[in-house]
This record gives C-alpha cells, sequence and structure tokens, in this order.
C-alpha cells in the first residue's frame, strides 16, 4: 500500500500528493552524519513512536546548501555543527527557533546544553540542542610516523608522502594554532585573520608535497590508513578508534597545541513538517540508553548526561588512551564563525590546491 | 486538415518546448540573475559584474579554466587516436554477430554507474591495487608503486569513460562508407595511408566531428572523475563550482563561473570548427 502510494506520488506532481497527505504528519525526513542514527535505533524508534525515518547523510556545507536552495525545507531536522548555525541563520533564516518546553533538558549534560544554546542563539531565540560532541586532531600509525606530534609534523621529512588531510577549516584552523596563533582569537578581526591564514597558506603549499591525497570522506581516510598508504592524517577521534579496534599501532592522539572541539546540534529547518516528530526523535535518542548504543555504533560520544557510564570498557580504554585529563582540558572549542570568514577561507583553500 | 496538423505540430512540440523551457531555459536566466548579483552584506545585495571580474582578476581561476580545457582537449585526441581504429574494426571488417557483439562490448561499461567504473580504477591503480602488486610478482619493480592521484590517471579515467561517445557516432557514419569505394581507391593505385586519408577521413568527418564535441564537453564538464583519480593535483573547474555554490556558500561567483564554463567551451568549440574548416550545419545536418 505504501509502495503504491510512492508510485502515484512519483507518477502525478508532487503537490497533488502533499495535499492528499495526512494532516499529522508521520514521516521524519532527518539531514545527518553518517553513523548517527544506526539502523537499530531506528528501528526501535520506529516501533515505539508510530513515526517513520527517513536518513540522509551530508555534512556541514552540504546540510546548509541544501537548506539553502529550499529556503529551509525538504527536511524536518538537521544536525550542522554549533558553530555553523548562527551564521547562516543570520544570512539565509533557514532555521526554526527550538521550542525548549518540547525537550526534556534532564537528558542533557548541562554544561554542554548551556554552551550550544548560548552560540546558537540568534536574536533572542534558541536554534540548536547539542547531540554528538568530538574532536579532530591526529590519526598516526606510531609504528611507522613516531615523530608525529603536532599538525605541523605533518610536514616532518620522514612521512613524506604518506599523509593525508582534508582540504577544508579545520586543517586551516590546526595548523594556525600548531603553528602558536590563535585563529579563534582573530575571528572577529577580519584584516587579522586574513594575514594569520597567509602564513598557514604559505605552510600547506610548502607541505603539499609530502601529502599522498586530500581525502574528503571518513571511508577513504579509513581507507588510506587501513592499506598503509597513509601513515599520518588530521581526523576525527572516531575514526582513529574504528582504525585502532583492528590495528592497535593506529590511534588517534591529541596534537600538542590542542584537539579542535565540536558539537553537532539539533536544529530545525524553517519549513520542516514533523516537528512532533523531530522534538519525539530528539528526546528518544538522548535518552542515556539509546545514546549508548550511538556510541558504540559508531565511536562517538554524545550530550546525553549519563550515556558515557553505559559505554563498553572497550571503548572507554580507546577515549582515555587519547585524551590524558590535562588533553581534554586543551581542547579547542570551535566558536560561532563570523559570515564573511568562509570566504578568506575559501581563496586560501583554492590557492593551495591549485599549488604545484 | 490543416488546423488538424497544426494542432499535431503543437502537441508534438509541447514535451520538447517544455523540456527546454522549464529545465534549461529558465534555470539558465534565473543563473545568469544570481551571477550579476554582488553581496554588499547579510541580506543585502546589488546588480554589478563584480564576480565577472572576480573571474578575470584572478589569475587561479583563468589558470583552472586553461588547465581544464588542454586536458579535456587532450583527452577528446586521445579518444580519438583509440576510437577510430576500433570504430573501423567494428563497422567494416567485423561482419555479422561479431560486430553485434562488439558493439555491445563498448556499451557493457555504462551499465554500472560512474562511481562504480572510477572505482574501479582506483582498486587497479592505488598503491596497494591490483596494478602495483602484479608488478610487484613478477619482480618488476621493488615496492609498491603508486599510480593514482596523477595527471596520467585523470586521462585514463576521461578516456575510457567518454570511449562510447566517440565510437558511436564513427561507428554510424563508417558504416555508410560503400566498401567498393575503399576498394576503388586501392584499384587507383592508392596505398593504406592515402586511402585513409583521402576516402576514409573525409567521409568519416561528422562522425568525428560530432564525436570530439560531445567528448570535449564531458570531459570538461566532468566531476567526478578528476576529483577521485586525481587526488592532490586535480583541480578541475567544475570543482571551483562546486566549492563556490557548497564549501563556500558564494552562489554569485558560482554562477558566474557557470557563465564563463558556458560560454567559454562554446568559444572553443566554434574556434575548433573554423580552424579545421567545419561548420555546424554540415556536421548535424
Amino acid at each position: 500500500m505504501k509502495l503504491q502510494t510512492t508510485a502515484a506520488c512519483s507518477a502525478v506532481a508532487l503537490s497533488f500528493c502533499v495535499a492528499v497527505a495526512p494532516a499529522t504528519a508521520d514521516t521524519l525526513r532527518l539531514l545527518t552524519w553518517g553513523g548517527y542514527a544506526p539502523d537499530d535505533v531506528i528501528a526501535q524508534f520506529e516501533e515505539e513512536t508510530g513515526h517513520t525515518v527517513e536518513v540522509t547523510t551530508s555534512n556541514n556545507e552540504e546540510m546548509i546548501a541544501k537548506l539553502r536552495a529550499t529556503g529551509g525545507g525538504g527536511f524536518d531536522l538537521a544536525q550542522p555543527s554549533q558553530d555553523r548555525i548562527a551564521g547562516p541563520q543570520e544570512e539565509f533564516g533557514i532555521y526554526k527557533p527550538i521550542d525548549m518546553s518540547q525537550i526534556d533538558t534532564a537528558l542533557f549534560i548541562p554544561s554542554m546544553l548551556e554552551a550550544t544554546k548560548g552560540n546558537t542563539t540568534v536574536g533572542g531565540d534558541v536554534y540548536g540542542v547539542p547531540h554528538i560532541w568530538g574532536t579532530s586532531g591526529l590519526v598516526v600509525d606510531t609504528a611507522n610516523a613516531p615523530s608525529v606530534k603536532d599538525y605541523t609534523d605533518l610536514c616532518n621529512d620522514d612521512v613524506a608522502g604518506k599523509v593525508s588531510y582534508r582540504l577544508k577549516r579545520p586543517t586551516l584552523i590546526g595548523f594556525a594554532f600548531a603553528m602558536g596563533m590563535d585563529p579563534f582569537a582573530a575571528y572577529s578581526d577580519e584584516a587579522a585573520y586574513t594575514e594569520m591564514m597567509e602564513k598557514v597558506e604559505a605552510k600547506l603549499i610548502e607541505c603539499k608535497a609530502n601529502v599522498k591525497t586530500y581525502w574528503d570522506g571518513s571511508d577513504q581516510l579509513i581507507g588510506l590508513m587501513r592499506s598503509g598508504e597513509a601513515v599520518a592524517a588530521m581526523a576525527w577521534d572516531a575514526g582513529g578508534w574504528k582504525l585502532n579496534a583492528d590495528n592497535p599501532d593506529i590511534n588517534f592522539i591529541a596534537p600538542t597545541s590542542g584537539a579542535l572541539g565540536w558539537i553537532d546540534t539539533f536544529a530545525l529547518p524553517a519549513k520542516g513538517k514533523a516537528d512532533e516528530a523531530a522534538y519525539a526523535w530528539i528526546n528518544f535518542v538522548m535518552k542515556p540508553e539509546i545514546a549508548a548504543k550511538i556510541t558504540e555504533s559508531s565511536s562517538y560520544f554524545t550530550a546525553s548526561k549519563g550515556a558515557d557510564e553505559l559505554v563498553n570498557e572497550e571503548q572507554k580504554a580507546r577515549f582515555q588512551a587519547s585524551f590524558p585529563p590535562e588533553a581534554i582540558d586543551n581542547i579547542k572549542w570551535y566558536p560561532t564563525v563570523p559570515t564573511g570568514l568562509e570566504v578568506i577561507e575559501g581563496g586560501v583553500l583554492d590557492r593551495v590546491k591549485a599549488a604545484n | 486538415m490543416r488546423a488538424q496538423a497544426k494542432l499535431g505540430l503543437v502537441l508534438l512540440l509541447t514535451p520538447l518546448l517544455l523540456w527546454l523551457t522549464l529545465l534549461i531555459f529558465i534555470p539558465h536566466v534565473d543563473m545568469l540573475l544570481v551571477s550579476l548579483r554582488e553581496r554588499v552584506s547579510a541580506g543585502v545585495y546589488r546588480t554589478s559584474l563584480a564576480n565577472y571580474w572576480a573571474f578575470l582578476s584572478e589569475p587561479l581561476y583563468l589558470r583552472t579554466f586553461m588547465r581544464t580545457a588542454v586536458m579535456s582537449t587532450l583527452a577528446t585526441v586521445i579518444t580519438l587516436l583509440i576510437g577510430f581504429p576500433v570504430s573501423y574494426y567494428i563497422a567494416k571488417i567485423a561482419r555479422g554477430r561479431v560486430q553485434s557483439a562488439l558493439f555491445l562490448l563498448c556499451l557493457v561499461p555504462f551499465w554500472v554507474s560512474e562511481l562504480v567504473r572510477t572505482f574501479g580504477w582506483m582498486i587497479l591503480l592505488r598503491e596497494t591495487g591490483i596494478i602495483s602488486n602484479l608488478l610487484q610478482f613478477l619482480g618488476l619493480v621493488e615496492g609498491p608503486v603508486e599510480m593514482l592521484y596523477n595527471d596520467a590517471a585523470i586521462m585514463v579515467g576521461l578516456v575510457y569513460t567518454s570511449m562510447l561517445f566517440m565510437v558511436v557516432p564513427l561507428v554510424t557514419t563508417l558504416q555508410t562508407l560503400p566498401d567498393e569505394v575503399v576498394e576503388a581507391g586501392y584499384d587507383l593505385g592508392g596505398n593504406s595511408f592515402s586511402v585513409l586519408r583521402e576516402i576514409i577521413i573525409p567521409h568519416a568527418t561528422p562522425g568525428i566531428v560530432s564525436g570530439c564535441i560531445v567528448v570535449f564537453m564531458l570531459s570538461l564538464g566532468n566531476y567526478l572523475t578528476p576529483i577521485m583519480l586525481g587526488g592532490k593535483d586535480s583541480l578541475w573547474f567544475t570543482e571551483l563550482i562546486y566549492s563556490q555554490f557548497i564549501v563556500r556558500f558564494n552562489w554569485e561567483l558560482g554562477a558566474a563561473f557557470g557563465f564563463m564554463l558556458l560560454l567559454l567551451s562554446s568559444a572553443i568549440v566554434w574556434g575548433m570548427l573554423k580552424l579545421t574548416g567545419q561548420s555546424l550545419e554540415r556536421t548535424v545536418g
């Protein structure tokens, strides 16, 4: 029956279908990252609530671009990083405010909830609540690349041709920190930031000969590290822990200049049609036992209070190996990105890619 | 009677007109308008040519375009050089079932998506891939060889992807060449080279030209192959457009890039046709 409706929808114009759909929308169109909505969690949610979930995986830039193209339509719940909400919201108006009364705030780690609310507030309204957090730093094959301790060590001679990183803004930020600068302090000063990025650009161009390839997706990175084609890379902690499970030599290390901390959030697209299902999903996945399940399947840690105690020992051991207490204090959390910085960074990234 | 014929014509044309207006014309007009906008501050725009000026004044963009155009031209030439003998064999030498079978073999790679085909090449060419391992097994090289992430890998991918679009028009035109004409050429004292130059190539020209145009345009507009096979040095013009739209949220500049790609590639095709003394009418008609 369901299949027939879908077929009819594609045959007739879409607008007709919307008209005949029941008033209480029960399909949650979720725009998220790979691994954030495991199949078993979705199945349990569908069983408990009766809503159905459609998952589209994406990344920060594509999420914003997709929502911008439709003015915030096409999805009911999105998961951009907390630093990428306020800017696009001011410029394109793609989200709607979150009704905090619909959210069970007791499920969240209070400090993380408050920080995210603060960073995603535009004009007095809150646009994001935290879901998954993690860091980016270095994934290193310690047997073959013992010298790599910080981002700039990726340019060392002993790892020449065996290094990989993303040509995206975290790389620029990470290199800036490793070169002794503080890019977050310069966020509000375009001239100072431009000057800083020029130095990073020179370094990255000089370092280009060392790079095997710039990776794009986490699967590509895992392939490169697992096959030994790359021995050191800039990557997310979860990717490193995944590799560590197969090869104990490879692990995530927090760079000496500090790992970069991010929080991915829940945000409601402006033209989302299933808010009720969206709130139900948020309150469902933030339950400690569900959050622990997500952590176990994807290695990402969540902002759910008490979930980390339910995670298995192996996972905890990996986390503690990568993050001794002083490394946790040294995590650099991304502040909100002001609009206009992307243009400066974009020019730098283009020139690095084009350099020989 | 005439009114009926007219109605028939209108009905037959409707799908085409709808297609052209809704999917080609209107989006392009919209793109043009976007490309003429300049962002002043958040949500405030004014009309200007700033985006086109940005394209022309930043050497990086022009260089990337030139690189893309030169590589695409090279890919077209290589595709033609490989595709011509193949097409000649299929059209003139193979007979009956062998002919159909060979033609079908050219089609087979296109039954899977471009992504899968490109992944296939990655598996073959990468450092821990099949070719590298085979060479080591045979003792021809010591240690793994990396064949991926360079311009040659992009070229291989582009030629492979566009081969069909060269072979099909060539086979079609070569099939219309009567065997007697070729025989007459030999009877009149021609050798293989002069027969090829005086008879076969002139006859196949429309096929060569249309094949080259399609392959050139496809290569120029290709996104996946250069990104996946080219690695760190892959910068391709379509990638610039993608990154302006998606990564930098700069639709205005991205739209301007799109239009420059359209204009410049049309200019290159037009220039090539002029240079070789061909015209689009003769090729198509």
